[in-house]
Parts: C-alpha cells; sequence; structure tokens
C-alpha cells in the first residue's frame, strides 16, 4: 500500500451522496490531480458516518478534522488552505449548535459510542407496525435476493462462512445447522422461530419482536429458501402481549404483499407462518420440548438423536432458530458473509445483544461486538455501578449460567472465553450485582427457579435440584454443616452428567460458579453462621461501631421497628430484640457506621443490658473485624 | 393491496424513505415516542397522547409524529426522539406530559433543544 501523507475520508452514505459528496469527490481528485497532489493525498469514500444531517462530511486525518456540509466550492479552498497551507477551513468546521452546548454527542457517550447495531439496526428507527418502514430500511431485500439470485447452497455456504452461531444460548453454528436439514429429503419440512425468551432478567428477543417483527419474519423466509420448508411456526410466550400482536400484524401485511403465502414475490416460492403461544413453562425452550408443545402435547425433551433436523415437528425435518439469530440472517444474506466476520473473533463472530440489568446505571439493551471485554460492557455502556455501591458479580446466562467475580472482568465476551470461567455467553441475560448481594442466595434463587421449572422427566434434575435447594436453604438458614460444599459440588456434577436436557445439565451452574469464586461466603455461612451482607436473616446481627456514629438519625428514620435509639451527638444503638435484619439501616448509613456480626453476637447482646457489656462486645467485633 | 414482486420492493423503499429521512419529505420535524413495553409501562402512551393533543391544539400540519421500539436505554423511558430537518436528532429521556409539552412547545415549534431533558445529540444508525 502506498503512504498518503493525508488522508480524506469523505461520507458515501445516502444521506450524504443526496448531499452531493460524490460531486465533491469528483472534484477533490480532479483538484487534486490539478495540483499534482493525487500521490500525497488519498481520498477515500466511507460508508455512512451516522451525522447525516450535516452532510456532505468528511473526516481529514492525522489532524482528526471534521468538516460538515463541504461542497464543490469549498474544495479548491480547502486544498489551498488546508492541504497547502496546513490551516484548516474555519468555517466548515462542525459547530456545536449554541443553544445544545450541554447536549453530549452520541459518539461522546459510551453507552452509544461502544455499540454496533445489527439485529437491533432498525430498533426505536421504524413504525414497527408498519411494513413499508421496514422495507424502506432496506427490508425484504435479502429475501428477495434469496429466492431470486441464490441457490439453497449459496445462502447456506453464505451463513456457514459468516460464522452466526446461534444466539439462543447454546451458540451452534446456523449454517451447519441448515446443512444437516437440508440434506435430508422429505416432503415437508418446518422453519421454526423460537421466542420462548424465559430466563430471569432476559429481554433481547422480546425487544426485537416489538420493534422489528418483520426482520424475523425475513430471517424465517430465507432459513426456508435454505432448506426448502413450506411451513413455519413462532413460538412466543403469551406473556409476551405486544411481541404477539405486533408479530400477527406483521405476518398479516406481509401476507397482504406476497411476501408470505403462495408465490413469493412471484418466485413460486410458499411459505406459510403462524404463531404459537407458549405458556410460559421455561423448559419449551429447550428445542425438542417446543417441539412437542406445538404439537399439543405437555412439553418435554426427549432424547437426542434423531435430531431435529431429521425428525422434529411431527417427525418432519425441522429447523429452529432463536429470534435474534434470525435477526442476524438478512443483513448477512445482503452484505455477505465478510462484512459479518469483520466484527467479533475468529469463533465468534459479529454481534450479541444483552440485556443489562440488575445493580447497574444504564439499565438497558445494548448490542456489542463479540470479543469485547466484560468490564467494558459494565463500567463503560453500563455506566457503572449504581448508588455508587461496589461491584461484585455479573451473573450471565441465567439459571444455565454462572457468576464471573470482578477478577475476570476482562474476559473478552466469546462463547470460548466465557465458557472458561464456568458462565455462559447464554441467550444474553446479563445481571450486575454489588456489594449487598449474597452469593449463597444469588445461587439458591437460581436454583428455587430451576427446581420449579423442570419438567420432571430426568430423576437427576426433578430431585437433584430440589435436594441442592434443600441443603442451600439450610445453610441460608443457619443450618448448614460441613461437608456441605462439597455434596452440593457432588450432586452437581451427577445432575449435569445424567439429565436428558440442557435445563438439567446447566442447572447446577450458577451454585458451581459461586462455589468457585465465593467460596468463603459459604464457609463463613456454614461455620460462623454469618452472612457478611446481611442477606440471609437468621445469619446476621446489625449493630452501631460507635466511634464512627455522626447520630445524624438517618437509620433510626429508616428503621420500620422503632429499634434504633439515641440522640443528637449520641451514638445511635440498635435494639436487638426489636431488630428484624431488614437491612434498611445498613442501606441508609452515609458513614459506614452499621456494621453486620455473626449471628452469635446478637446472642451475647440480647443476655445483657449493661451498657458497659454491650460496648465491649462491639469494641471486640469491630477489633476483630480490622483484623 | 397488491401482491409484490422484487421491483416493487424497491420502489415501496424509494417512496417510503421519505417518512424515515425529513429531507424529502415536506415536514419539518418528526417525534418518534418509543413505545416497547418498558416505554409504554413507564408512560409512553401518555407521552404520546400529549403529543398528539398539542398537534391538534396548535393545528400543526408539518410535523410528523410516530412510535417505535424500545431504544435501547429502559431505564430512562419513556423516551422520545425529535428531529428537526437538517438537525441531528435529540433523544429526550425520563418524560411525562408535561415534559413532553415543553419539548413541543420549545423544540419542534421554536427550534430550541430543551436541555434538561435531553440525553444526547446524534444517530446510532451505522449505515
Amino acid at each position: 500500500m502506498e503512504k498518503y501523507r493525508t488522508s480524506v475520508m469523505l461520507c458515501g452514505g445516502t444521506g450524504c451522496i443526496s448531499g452531493g459528496s460524490l460531486k465533491v469527490k469528483n472534484a477533490l481528485t480532479e483538484e487534486l490531480i490539478k495540483r499534482e497532489l493525487q500521490d500525497e493525498i488519498n481520498v477515500v469514500v466511507t460508508g455512512c458516518n451516522g451525522f447525516c444531517a450535516k452532510g456532505p462530511v468528511m473526516t481529514v486525518y492525522p489532524e482528526d478534522i471534521f468538516y460538515e456540509k463541504v461542497t464543490v466550492d469549498d474544495v479548491p479552498v480547502i486544498i489551498e488552505e488546508h492541504f497547502i497551507k496546513g490551516r484548516p477551513v474555519e468555517r466548515l468546521l462542525y459547530k456545536e449548535p449554541i443553544k445544545k452546548q450541554t447536549i453530549p454527542l452520541m459518539r461522546d457517550i459510551p453507552f452509544f459510542n461502544l455499540q454496533v447495531l445489527r439485529a437491533l439496526r432498525n430498533k426505536g428507527l421504524i413504525d414497527a407496525e408498519k411494513i413499508d418502514e421496514y422495507i424502506a430500511r432496506d427490508g425484504y431485500q435479502a429475501a428477495a435476493k434469496a429466492l431470486t439470485e441464490m441457490t439453497p447452497e449459496q445462502v447456506i455456504n453464505e451463513l456457514k462462512r459468516s460464522g452466526l452461531r446461534g444466539r439462543g444460548g447454546a451458540g451452534f453454528p446456523t449454517g451447519m445447522k441448515w446443512e444437516l436439514c437440508s440434506r435430508v429429503k422429505g416432503d415437508s419440512k418446518y422453519i421454526l422461530c423460537n421466542g420462548d425468551e424465559g430466563d430471569p432478567g432476559a429481554f433481547m428477543d422480546r425487544s426485537i419482536m416489538e420493534a422489528d417483527p418483520h426482520v424475523v419474519l425475513e430471517g424465517m423466509i430465507i432459513g426456508a429458501r435454505a432448506i426448502g420448508a413450506d411451513k413455519g411456526y413462532i413460538y412466543v410466550r403469551a406473556e409476551y402481549p405486544l411481541a404477539v400482536h405486533r408479530l400477527q400484524l406483521a405476518i398479516n401485511q406481509a401476507k397482504e404483499y406476497g411476501l408470505l403465502g403462495e408465490n413469493i414475490l412471484g418466485t413460486g416460492f410458499n411459505l406459510d407462518i403462524e404463531i404459537y403461544l407458549g405458556a410460559g413453562a421455561f423448559v419449551c425452550g429447550e428445542e425438542t420440548a417446543l417441539m412437542r408443545s406445538i404439537e399439543g402435547k405437555r412439553g418435554m425433551p426427549r432424547p437426542r438423536p434423531p435430531f431435529p433436523a431429521q425428525k422434529g415437528l411431527w417427525d418432519k425435518p425441522s429447523v429452529l432458530n432463536n429470534v435474534e439469530t434470525y435477526a442476524n440472517i438478512p443483513q448477512i444474506i445482503l452484505n455477505g458473509a465478510d462484512w459479518y466476520k469483520s466484527l467479533g473473533t475468529e469463533k465468534s463472530t459479529g454481534t450479541k445483544v444483552f440485556a443489562l440489568t440488575g445493580a447497574i446505571n444504564n439499565v438497558g439493551l445494548i448490542e456489542v461486538p463479540m470479543g469485547i471485554p466484560l468490564r467494558k460492557i459494565i463500567f463503560d455502556i453500563g455506566g457503572g455501578i449504581s448508588k455508587g455501591r461496589k461491584f461484585k458479580a455479573v451473573q450471565l446466562g441465567g439459571p444455565s449460567g454462572g457468576c464471573i467475580p470482578e477478577h475476570l472482568l476482562d474476559t473478552p465476551v466469546t462463547y470460548e472465553d466465557i465458557v472458561q470461567t464456568g458462565a455462559i455467553v447464554g441467550s444474553g441475560g446479563m445481571v450486575v450485582m454489588n456489594d449487598l448481594n449474597c452469593m449463597v442466595s444469588v445461587a439458591k434463587f437460581f436454583l428455587e427457579f430451576t427446581t420449579d421449572e423442570s419438567c420432571g422427566k430426568c430423576p437427576p434434575c426433578r430431585i437433584g435440584t430440589t435436594v441442592m435447594l434443600d441443603i442451600l436453604t439450610n445453610i441460608t438458614e443457619g443450618r448448614g454443616k460441613e461437608g456441605y460444599i462439597e455434596l452440593l459440588q457432588d450432586i452437581s456434577q451427577d445432575i449435569i452428567a445424567t439429565s436428558l436436557c440442557g435445563l438439567g445439565q446447566t442447572a447446577p451452574n450458577p451454585v458451581l460458579t459461586t462455589i468457585k469464586y465465593f467460596r468463603d461466603e459459604y464457609e463463613s455461612h456454614i461455620n460462623e453462621k454469618w452472612c457478611k451482607t446481611g442477606v440471609c436473616k437468621e445469619l446476621c446481627t446489625f449493630y452501631v461501631d460507635e466511634e464512627k456514629c455522626k447520630a445524624c438519625g438517618a437509620c433510626k428514620r429508616v428503621c420500620p421497628q422503632n429499634a434504633i435509639s439515641g440522640e443528637k451527638k449520641v451514638p445511635h444503638r440498635i435494639e436487638q430484640s426489636k431488630c428484624i435484619q431488614c437491612r434498611s439501616c445498613y442501606e441508609a448509613c452515609k458513614f459506614d457506621s452499621i456494621k453486620i456480626g455473626p449471628r452469635s453476637m446478637r446472642e451475647k447482646l440480647m443476655e445483657t443490658t449493661d451498657q458497659e457489656a454491650l460496648k465491649e462486645i462491639y469494641t471486640a467485633a469491630i477489633a476483630a473485624k480490622e483484623e | 393491496m397488491a401482491r409484490l414482486t422484487v421491483d416493487d420492493l424497491k420502489k415501496i423503499k424509494e417512496e417510503y424513505k421519505s417518512t424515515l429521512t425529513l429531507r424529502e419529505g415536506g415536514s419539518r420535524a418528526k417525534i418518534t415516542v418509543h413505545m416497547g413495553t418498558c416505554g409504554i409501562a413507564a408512560g409512553a402512551r401518555k407521552v404520546m397522547e400529549a403529543v398528539l393533543d398539542e398537534i391538534n391544539k396548535n393545528n400543526v400540519k408539518d410535523v410528523i409524529v410516530t412510535n417505535s421500539g424500545c431504544a435501547g436505554l429502559c431505564s430512562k423511558e419513556p423516551m422520545a426522539t425529535v428531529e428537526i430537518i437538517n438537525e441531528a436528532p435529540v433523544k429526550y429521556v425520563q418524560l411525562n406530559e408535561d415534559k413532553i409539552r415543553k419539548i413541543f412547545k420549545e423544540h419542534v415549534m421554536e427550534g430550541s433543544a430543551v436541555q434538561d431533558y435531553a440525553l444526547v445529540v446524534g444517530s446510532e444508525t451505522a449505515y
């Protein structure tokens, strides 16, 4: 490659082209040749810069000078003044509109500038209930391409080359799944969409179905073309009424336009799509259970093989993909596998949508290139931990996933790297936890969920998770015994090894990862009967560090039991017999003077009313803590 | 509605661009109220009603009002995006009826963004 002293990045997005950027480009090239600068200065036409309102725009490197509203007449001036004399043309520089000075630009805000929108490219931009708006944003162009210009093999090859992996959680290569099914001979095949999003705290698929329902249909049309299906189902949980409503509208509109039904776009290709409402059973997100549910039977997994690609819905060859997977496919067909692969890592290509929730400032839905470190997602995009508290762990992958501690926050988000930590990328739920979270209770929460949602078919999952939940309940209620941690690990291994489906095989993950990274918390619960975060009510004592107490009364005001005594300038004190361990005082205190001690301390405190003796207990506890 | 051919797709795309890009639409401004589940739960419906009410009251003819899905920042809903022709879009957060009425008056009608409620200026679209 030749070296240029200056590069001019001229925007060639639709906005800037309609504003005349191609004329500017011609003028630039001519003028540079006229002045014999063509070997020194390079003009590159780029994709849309995003600031279309100010187009045509261009950026001059290495100085990083941003010009707006450039016209042909400006070209000689820019070359004369800037490129030859080195003086940027002031009147063309980007100007902050005076009244908007304090509103930051999108590119200056990490929440926006670290995101890359692909699956979510239409989010918040189009009216989800108008098919024409979807079409205006290149909608159904990819389906048209797949139906008229590409063979099924070409579609499959493009997908395989793109490296797209199932976004539902397992990460199986989508192209390979399609290829397997396309090779199976059969008179009818099914293309299925999994919208049974069930992980607590996850809402990626719901958002896509609500904001851009046609992209799901288009992805399914392309998939149907690839495998030779003529019938499709979208399985959506009934708890998503708006998603169901918008999907149904989208299906009706697509049928009217001849984009679904018979003879799609006049190509002779047929595809019907129906919505099937799920009743909210978590296990129905598992593919074989989902298919049985559509058949009208009780949703329970069955052994594989035969794989659904051979015998799926009603024993016909079927392909099931997740909503987000489908949302990626039209873009891959339109822009090609190489475009898709340009983001992400070698084995985890493209972008991933995450639902960012929990103790974080910017709760929301984000899409980031794969390979981005967790720390960037949580602290830059997520804006850090809310209420000024400390980060403790991030839970990925819902009930099948695990908790990742602070020292692993630089782990890049890829299928391979996240698995190393014991968690999984999963479908994209990302729950951030702060120092107020008790990790034993977190594990217990997820196990309560899986115990509830186990379909009951396999004893290891049905009984095993219940036994594990009993043990965890014992630990959190003060009945923990030595050996419980090892017992939990032992049962976990058995459940993982002997369960039929993903639900059982992954159910112990939240327990295993919390034991792995927060074993000390389990130990203090069991050995010292001490929940240091004050979550487990039976395992803590709240008391005041009288040295630190400023007697401000904040704790007194929030205490629902009126258990706190103390006047102005007199250190406050918690009366243990009234205290219900609600933790309100702990969270209200601005001076870190409310402390949490083990259960045994409470008993000692209640035995005496002697002020001096009480003070001694406090001092001893604080001294022990500082050691 | 007639069944489409591949060429029809392109025609619709050209026709409907105008509603997406103000440049070609003959409208002066566009207000997008984000109405995903999160937005609606936070009160987007009221915000939308207030916008429509302002438009009727002021007999405004050159402003497009539309709704769209979740804008991604669910914790700051209800949100709305205001685009004035030839200016970068401004995203407003944590709205209610009164706030959107003020935005309508000051930003849409009088042309100066309401800083107090604005989060960011610019567009997320990468291409």
